[in-house]
């Protein structure tokens, strides 16, 4: 990816890129935004509809509270102002996966304007401005069989609730953009809003892509970039939207205000231009909803029950902890690890936090990949306790290590097997001792090359003596002792 | 005629009120087998056929017996067969009927077999009340006459080369034919009121947001409002509370419960039974347009209402002239949006061109399936919602609406209701006014601004020309004020026979 | 304001008519002398006053969120004009490119 950035920029230097993407992102209710029909993902075509998701005549709408709190939840914590009276309109096109022939959206008066979103790029902080955050109905899902006339349609999608952030046109590079949607990503889950699937369509972006000479502050025309349904493809579409068009400005062309799809197979982009595109969407109130009343103690209560926020915490795993700038970033990636981590920090053993933070990132992450971090068999407490341990000298860690693929797969607590099964440390010098002359004597040409001056043969008799004593010695111990009878 | 052999008595189930009817299938002294089966056979004797009214677009005979015997059984079991207890009742093609078709009058939507019941419908089913059929209207509920009907115009009763008014005109004629003493209609510019004017039965549009929507199909939402049509103002108050309060399947629906209406009805009955009441004449509303006859007969029945103790006073809406503009564009921009799902694709007719693309078989569909008046108020709303047209028409004509809704609100600061014709003319001749969209629209004149502000509206009987055609006076009240209206009704009622009067059917006559 | 017949064509295309000839002199006539009646509006001073969207004043209810029952996809499917399997079918959009 960089690579790509490079050349671009190489290429054409005098050029910069104006970006601003349109986030559309599923809200993860129990039941449709207008309806109560339900909304699990994956089920048989057209059986997750009712009369209001079919557009039957004489079916309405009502809205779905949870869908509203959701959404004032990403509200607040990207400081959005939230509108008391916000109103759904209808925005009318016609398409075969949207059933009633207008989608029931918010307009003029939607519920969230003016917030912002931080996010990290090459460990510096950033933020992007947002343009409004607003409610809407998902589609139905149209899908087309290569070879024949028709298409099918599925309607089991139509009616999940959206919301639609609207980010303004801050971005300036398809890294920025790439790392602004994954700080959306980041933060739809951690408020536990969406699942922010993007390969199962629960994010789905769109992009507003222009150049212009670097110092003028008009935009040029812009290109909206549809279909980038992958997180992989967000950077390499947005990198090749922005080469095609600095190709067509320095080739003496006009960049075309269109809107373009996203090819990922071929690596390339196409115009959607067609009938299709002359729209009028011609958007009024929704006469079946009145507005919609947010009062102040709603937004109070939304924002008390805030979980801290990435950036915030973040922060604070820097300062208060200690832990480098990489490490905040990556235990803040989930809020359930961070969550995980801050247990274990909290828990009575008293772990060093910096200890912690990268056995979570070398030993948890990896035995976690592909499950659910709440359903690991090692909890918070018993990684704190076993980092306790090695702090303590009670085993080493080697042990340690042994021990944490154990307590995998028991589930027991590390103190419980080093009790059971005499895993301390020997840290008793005459014990330690005894090993260490009977090793000696049994190598005496060892012995002589290190009184010679080989001093590399130390290695060689703390291996051989920890081995003898089936692993349990203090290392520290042996080192000392060993010298003090080789050097004697 | 034979259906008066039915029944255990000497009453002819079909001349009975529902009130009268559902006491005898509670006391046993009629089945609702026997009231259902007396009054199919009166629309099969008169209302099928080349010289038949056309007010049933189809009836349900099976759905309608076997909801009959379920009644029965009920009160054989002697459980409670609810408040409509065998209650014969017809509803406009609109409303949504779980397995039994319903088209709108409409070609697109024909064959349509709906999987739900809406609100209205179940809460009649709930109280005992037998679905006969589905009644005629204009295609979609656009139109004055009930000639914008895809499957042809319905006759009026007192002359059936005369229209019966629109868009509810199916259900105004079977209540005035006698086809059943109840039927639900709706209003979105005086759909329901002025077809009870012309056919001589009453008819209530309430308060917007009294009736839930759900499973009505939409016309223009803001203004759409259900309500039922009777042969007296008690059966209309049986109906309208059976139908009435909130449901959560409807997001406008009104939540405060509705005022019981048989303290209105019992204080309206009895001599000078509207002593405190205030009613208010609109001078915008006594012009010269109006028919003569109308006229004369309104101020009649308005005398008549001062008679019973009702202070009478002149008031004006100022907005008035501009109410007709102003739902010429708010209603056809809604119906724009209503009709889109109309497409093809789930339900209804689809007409696909050989060889053509998505968009030619959308425009094929459309084209065959929607008739002239809805083709043309798709047209004029959309025409209206487009972007740069938006604030100078639709946006427009909702701050008129602001100012005709301001201008009822001052009124009834010093009146109960407002009196007015219902129609500035009797019913015209079948196919007098189908050339001229304007001439047609005026039709509405008097009835559209209660629409515009939400109000309840009432049409009642109030007299008859010279050729014996209904005059109807219309009461419109405040906010939820529909008690007001039925007191009004109440002691007009009980002063005159107007609504006692029903017409001859051609074939009675023969 | 008179309505042209590209604009009558214009609005019937958003509104997916396909008008005849016929229609199309018809709509234009009709729909210009609706107008007319409609731009009297245009003289009244509105300045200031806000819109009616509802004409009984009301905020919206909010519906808890919790998933009935489904209707069964042979039910959904039961009147669609053409279906393939559980799908409801169309013929496909063709695009202009």
């Amino acid at each position: 990816m960089s690579a790509t950035t490079t050349s671009a920029a190489t290429a054409a230097p005098d050029f910069e890129a104006v970006i601003g993407l349109e986030v559309h992102c599923q809200l993860r209710t129990a039941s449709k935004m207008f309806s109560a029909a339900p909304t699990h993902f994956g089920a048989a075509p057209n059986s997750q509809t009712d009369p209001v998701v079919l557009g039957l005549p004489g079916a309405l709408p009502v809205v779905n509270r949870q869908a509203i709190e959701f959404a004032l939840r990403i509200g607040v914590a990207t400081r959005s102002k939230i509108r008391a009276r916000s109103r759904f309109a209808r925005k009318h096109y016609f398409y075969p996966d949207l059933p009633k022939g207008y989608q029931i959206s918010q307009y003029d008066e939607p519920l969230c304007e003016h917030g912002l979103v931080q996010f990290v790029l090459d460990g510096q902080p950033r933020e992007a401005r947002l343009t409004r955050i607003h409610l809407e109905e998902d589609a139905g899902k149209n899908t087309h069989l290569p070879g024949r006339a028709t298409s099918l349609v599925d309607l089991n999608r139509a009616g999940v609730p959206l919301i639609e952030i609207v980010g303004e046109p801050d971005l300036r590079s398809a890294a920025e953009a790439g790392a602004y949607l994954r700080a959306l990503r980041q933060l739809v889950r951690w408020l536990e809003i969406s699942d922010g699937n993007m390969e199962e369509g629960s994010l789905r972006a769109d992009a507003n892509v222009s150049i212009r000479p670097r110092g003028q502050s008009a935009l040029g025309t812009k290109t909206e970039l549809k279909n980038i349904n992958s997180f992989k493809f967000v950077e390499k579409a947005i990198e090749h939207e922005i080469a095609r068009q600095i190709d067509v400005v320095t080739s003496g062309g006009r960049v075309v205000q269109e809107t373009r799809s996203w090819d990922a197979e071929r690596g390339t982009s196409f115009s959607m231009r067609s009938k299709e595109q002359a729209h009028d969407y011609r958007y009024f109130p929704d006469p079946d909803l009145p507005p919609v009343v947010v009062s102040p103690d709603w937004i109070a209560r939304v924002t008390s029950a805030l979980p801290e926020l990435p950036a915030q915490r973040r922060t604070r795993f820097v300062e208060a902890l200690g832990l480098p700038a990489h490490d905040a970033e990556v235990l803040t990636g989930e809020r359930a690890l961070a969550d995980w981590y801050e247990a274990a920090v909290a828990a009575p053993s008293k772990a060093d936090p910096r200890k912690l933070s990268s056995w979570v990132q070398s030993e948890l992450l990896r035995v976690v990949k592909d499950t659910p971090l709440a359903e690991c068999p090692i909890k918070p407490d018993m990684l704190a306790e076993l980092v306790a341990l090695i702090d303590a000298g009670t085993i080493s860690g080697k042990i340690a290590k042994d021990l944490f693929a154990r307590m995998l797969q028991s589930g027991e607590r590390p103190k419980v097997i080093v009790d059971r099964e005499g895993l301390t440390q020997v840290s008793d010098t005459s014990a330690i001792e005894a090993a260490a002359r009977a090793i000696i004597e049994a190598k005496p040409k060892e012995a002589a090359a290190y009184k010679a001056g080989k001093q590399q043969m130390l290695g060689f008799f703390v291996g051989q003596t920890i081995k003898a004593m089936g692993g349990k010695a203090n290392p520290q111990l042996v080192n000392d002792i060993l010298k003090k009878l080789l050097e004697s | 005629m034979s259906a008066a052999s039915t029944g255990t008595g000497t009453t002819d189930p079909t001349t009975m009120s529902a009130l009268a009817l559902a006491r005898a299938v509670r006391q046993r002294e009629l089945s609702a087998r026997e009231v259902t089966t007396a009054h199919l056979a009166r629309i099969a004797a008169f209302d099928k056929g080349e010289r038949g009214l056309n007010a049933f677009l189809r009836t349900d005979e099976a759905g309608a017996l076997a909801a009959a015997d379920a009644v029965d059984a009920k009160v054989a079991r002697g459980e409670d067969p609810g408040v409509l207890a065998g209650v014969p009742v017809g509803l406009k093609d609109l409303f949504v009927t779980e397995n039994l078709e319903t088209t709108c009058a409409s070609k697109i939507l024909q064959g349509w077999i709906p999987p739900y019941d809406g609100t209205a419908v179940a809460r009649l089913r709930a109280a005992g009340a037998i679905i006969v059929g589905k009644l005629n209207m204009d295609e979609f509920a656009m139109g004055s006459s009930n000639e914008n009907s895809a499957f042809g115009p319905c006759r009026n009763p007192w002359d059936p080369t005369r229209v019966t008014g629109g868009s509810s005109g199916g259900s105004a004629a079977a209540v005035a034919a006698g086809f059943c003493p109840i039927t639900l209609g709706t209003d979105t510019g005086g759909s329901i009121r002025q077809p009870a004017a012309l056919t001589g039965v009453l008819g209530i549009k309430p308060t917007y947001g009294r009736v839930s929507r759900y499973g009505v199909v939409a016309f223009a939402s803001s203004l759409d409002q259900v309500g039922p049509f009777a042969g007296c103002v008690e059966d209309l108050a049986l109906a309208l509370e059976v139908i009435s309060g909130h449901d959560p399947l409807d997001a406008t629906s009104i939540v405060e419960a509705p005022s019981a209406l048989g303290p209105a009805l019992a204080a309206g009955g009895r001599p000078q039974g509207l002593a405190g009441l205030t009613v208010g004449l609109p001078r915008e509303y006594f012009i010269p347009g109006t028919d003569a006859e109308v006229d004369a007969a309104v101020r009649a029945a308005i005398r008549e209402l001062e008679s019973a103790g009702a202070r009478v006073i002149d008031v004006s809406l100022p907005h008035t002239p501009h109410a007709l503009a102003t739902y010429y564009l708010i209603a056809p921009a809604e119906c724009s949006s209503n009709l889109a799902r109309f497409d093809g694709v789930r339900y209804g007719r689809r007409v696909q061109p050989p060889g053509g693309d998505l968009a030619a078989m959308y425009q094929a569909t459309r084209e065959a399936g929607f008739g002239d008046e809805v083709k043309r108020r798709i047209m004029l709303g959309t025409y209206a919602l487009r972007s740069g047209y938006y604030d100078a028409y639709y946006r427009k004509a909702q701050q008129v609406r602001t100012l005709i809704a301001d201008d009822f609100r001052k009124v009834f600061a010093s009146c109960d209701a407002v009196a007015t014709p219902t129609s500035p003319t009797a019913a015209f001749k079948i196919g007098e006014k189908t050339a001229d969209p304007v001439q047609m629209y005026l039709a509405d004149v008097f009835t559209l601004s209660c629409n515009l502000a939400g109000l309840p509206g009432m049409s009642i009987p109030c007299g008859f020309t010279r050729a014996g055609l209904p005059i109807g006076l219309q009461l419109m009240g405040r906010p939820l004020g529909e008690a007001a209206l039925f007191q009004l009704a109440a002691a007009y009622a009980a002063r005159t026979d107007h609504a006692r009067r029903r017409p001859t059917l051609a074939l009675e006559a023969a | 304001m008179a309505i042209t017949r590209d604009e009558v064509k214009e609005i019937a295309e958003l509104a997916r008519l396909s008008l005849s000839d016929e229609e199309v002199t018809r709509f234009t006539g009709q729909l210009g002398s609706i107008l007319e009646h409609i731009d009297a509006l245009s003289a009244l001073d509105t300045t200031g006053i806000e819109p009616t969207t509802h004409a009984v004043p009301m905020d919206c209810p909010l519906r808890e969120d919790v998933a009935g029952a489904a209707l069964p996809a042979e039910r959904a499917l039961a009147a669609a004009p053409v279906r393939s399997g559980d799908f409801f079918e169309v013929p496909k959009f063709v695009s202009g490119s």
